[in-house]
């Protein structure tokens, strides 16, 4: 038993934190967010030419080959540096999709491309009325002419603005929220049919509400079997929890780091704040819940490298853990901060947005809290 | 012991809620609601013109100087349906907070000089306590009024000043001597924002919002007649102020109102074919707030009282202070459960109506205002070493 990283995975690492020290400061991750796209396109081929974006791929489509742990590296650098390019969406999720559950034919198509940094993905799962249910599905496909035609809404489609591909789960049999039925669809995010409005959340990432009309897609382009799309969603999404996770990990280390350096430097009644008792037994709680989350991710990612059957509970432990845990951090940041943590202009309260919308994405922490019961308690 | 009200107090209720059923209309609503911040300021102050005419502008000042003459119940029954209706409080810096030091403190010619004013909201007061280097340690600022002739000499910077951008006047805790003990050396000032040498600066908080300001003093000429009470006491003063700032922090009345709205939300929200607030979780979460919440109404009921029959707000202002704010995020945070994914809604975008979501981007500029409460009007990490001062005797 061990929980060193491969010299691999240490590179891997390394190669990260070194750019985001070095060419993605806050002030610049600022700038990307204020820009249109609210991403740099110039960047992105910059991780296309560093190789992680073939991080999770198979090798037999110019893939790294890499482990959850591989994506957990980087995904816990992008997090230090707030990172808003869309690794998530193209890579995790519409990658992800694909190379789980795509034909030889539309991973041989697509697969290089993400890896090559020219095609953006997204993955519009989201409906108004679904909240955390992948199952709830109102959007339909319908068959016609040899083909499909889509009709319904998704919301909050993360990348959703520059994506040039999509692939869109929509409902080919049964009722609403059976979970039978569910199909994924590839498509061009600008097919016929297609409305999309744009907007920015919280964090700085730029997404898209997609309103469908009769939109065309080919027999050839559905991704996994019809009617059988729930699994290959929910297959995905455990490993994109795990790499959110991953991310937040990041975020809450930079948070207490932070935190700490300033109740170091912050001067009342003459002394350091972090002098104070009161204050020191905080951070030593924020310390230990950053050391409970670490250690619950690991045991996440090692139930999911060796397909252990406890791995969607250790997921659902580690998004409650994480829930708790964030609060708790971003909370004590913002509050040790003082009125500084209250500003716009310092970081802190941009790591505290993007760990509530983690935290919040497929599934907050009473979700996974209520999934874990019903696992472990039924 | 008896908290039942009287016929002519339940009558007292209805004519509240009438009132405010009627004044508070939708017209107002809307402009209060508006992006833009003249008209949301003119907004504000036409509110507090109706509540003026009224003669309810003040219920926590004396009868003499314009207050309404409540006893604690009447005072309670207002708040409670003014929050319940939805209806904002009044901006507290002249009302709650510079008001009661003049009248309490002041001179007949500042009485008679600013009072009605402030009762009239004609003119709007900030104000000037924190400094970049003196936040918990209030005591230590080091904004100097040097005198001079028949002028002080103010030099130095406050903030966190909220609306400063909109504020007429600001009162002020400057240091007029560096001799003792640093509470001693502090004079209690109030500065007219037209005054040369006054330069605000704005700061944009975490709501992506801009109330708060830097407020910088670069030799402004003070008329020493300005001066609340004696050099050198102004932390007497503040320390008055303070305690009734605390005490209206609480916001009991208001966080009810929020908590009752978040319960709407959640009976709304649906997962899985449930409604939300039907999930054994999130009642549980719901109900350990409802439950302080009850124990604090009557905590803040208890205090009132106790200040009605002659007391003044003690270190039982720090208990309300504390509860109440970790009350409020709390309520807040539920909120953004409830909002999930469109927890993260700007407001700039999209409408409500394209974006299929009501309450996201409120409920995200709440919370994220809302932090602030922990921090402002001494932090809660302070108040509880005046609890462990003043009532443990630690």
């Amino acid at each position: 038993m061990n929980f060193d990283f491969t010299e691999e995975q240490v590179m891997l690492r390394d190669s990260v934190a070194r750019f985001i020290q070095d060419d993605y400061s806050f002030d610049t991750r600022q700038g990307i967010a204020a820009s249109e796209t609210g991403m740099s396109a110039e960047l992105w081929r910059t991780f296309a030419e560093l190789g992680w974006l073939s991080v999770p791929f198979a090798e037999e489509h110019g893939g790294f080959g890499g482990s959850a742990v591989d994506v957990m590296v980087v995904m816990e650098q992008l997090g230090k540096g707030l990172v808003l390019e869309p690794y998530l969406a193209t890579v995790l999720l519409f990658g992800g999709l694909l190379q789980k559950g795509g034909s030889a034919e539309l991973q041989a198509n697509y697969i290089p491309k993400i890896i090559d940094g020219s095609c953006l993905g997204a993955f519009a799962y989201l409906e108004r009325q679904s909240r955390f249910e992948l199952a709830d599905v109102a959007t339909t496909a319908t068959a016609q002419d040899g083909g499909y035609r889509l009709n319904g809404e998704k919301v909050v489609v993360f990348n959703g603005a520059n994506a040039d591909h999509l692939i869109v789960s929509a409902r080919s049999s049964g009722e609403q929220s059976d979970e039978h039925g569910i199909s994924l669809f590839l498509l061009p995010a600008d097919a016929a049919g297609i409305e999309k409005k744009t907007y920015r959340l919280m964090d700085g990432q730029l997404v898209a509400n997609l309103v469908l009309k009769d939109v065309k897609v080919a027999a050839t382009d559905l991704v996994g079997e019809l009617d059988q799309g729930l699994a290959l969603i929910e297959a995905v999404v455990v490993e994109a929890n795990m790499a959110l996770a991953a991310e937040a990990l990041g975020i809450m280390e930079q948070l207490n780091a932070k935190t700490l350096e300033y109740t170091k430097t912050r001067k009342q009644f003459n002394v350091a704040i972090g002098s104070f008792q009161a204050l020191q037994h905080r951070m030593v709680d924020t310390f230990m819940a950053y050391e409970q989350t670490k250690s619950l991710l690991y045991r996440a990612v090692c139930a999911l490298t060796d397909e252990k059957e406890d791995a969607a509970t250790a997921v659902h432990a580690l998004k409650v853990m994480l829930d708790r845990a964030g609060k708790l951090v971003y909370g004590e940041a913002i509050q040790l901060h003082g009125g500084m943590g209250l500003t716009d202009e310092l970081d802190i309260g941009h790591f505290a947005k993007r760990l509530m919308m983690i935290n919040t994405t497929f599934g907050n922490g009473d979700y996974h809290q209520a999934k874990f019961n019903a696992l472990r308690y039924s | 012991m008896d908290t039942s009200f009287t016929p002519e107090e339940l009558a007292f209720r209805d004519e509240v809620r009438t009132f405010l059923s009627e004044s508070y209309d939708a017209e107002l609503q809307a402009r209060l609601a508006s992006g833009d911040p003249k008209v949301y300021k003119q907004a504000v102050i036409d509110w507090q013109k109706r509540l003026h005419e009224k003669g309810w502008i003040a219920p926590n000042w004396p009868v003499e100087y314009g207050g309404t003459g409540w006893d604690a119940t009447r005072q309670f029954i207002y708040d409670s349906e003014r929050a319940a209706a939805g209806v904002r409080d009044v901006v507290p810096f002249g009302l709650k907070m510079v008001g009661p030091v003049i009248y309490t403190f002041g001179t007949q010619e500042q009485k008679d000089r600013f009072l009605p004013s402030i009762l009239a909201s004609d003119e709007w007061w900030c104000q000037g306590y924190s400094e970049p280097g003196s936040g918990s340690d209030l005591a230590s600022l080091k904004t100097r009024a040097v005198l001079d002739g028949d002028e002080y000499v103010v030099t130095g910077a406050k903030i966190w000043t909220t609306y400063a951008q909109f504020a007429d006047w600001i009162f002020c805790l400057v240091r007029t001597s560096n001799e003792g003990k640093k509470q001693q050396g502090i004079s209690f000032l109030l500065i007219d924002m037209k005054s040369p040498g006054i330069k605000v600066n704005p700061i944009v908080s975490i709501d992506n919002h801009h109330s708060l300001n830097e407020v910088e003093f670069n030799e402004v000429r003070v008329p020493v007649a300005n001066r609340i009470g004696e050099q050198d006491k102004g932390w007497t003063y503040a320390k008055a102020l303070l305690a009734h700032e605390r005490t209206s922090i609480a916001g009991v009345a208001d966080t009810k109102r929020n908590l009752a709205q978040v319960r709407d939300f959640a009976k709304r929200e649906v997962n899985a074919g449930k409604s939300l607030l039907a999930e054994p979780g999130f009642q549980a979460r719901m109900s350990d707030i409802e439950i302080e919440l009850m124990a604090l109404e009557f905590t803040e009921l208890r205090v009132l009282a106790a200040v009605a029959s002659g007391g003044a707000p003690g270190a039982e202002s720090s208990l309300l202070k504390i509860k109440g704010t970790e009350l409020q995020q709390a309520v807040q945070s539920l909120a953004m459960e409830v909002a999930a994914y469109y927890q993260g809604v700007l407001p700039n975008d999209l409408s409500a109506e394209e974006l299929g979501h009501d309450f996201g981007s409120k409920a995200r500029q709440s919370f994220m205002y809302g932090r602030a409460a922990t921090v402002y009007g001494g932090s809660n990490e302070i108040q509880k070493n005046i609890i462990a001062k003043a009532v443990l005797g630690l």
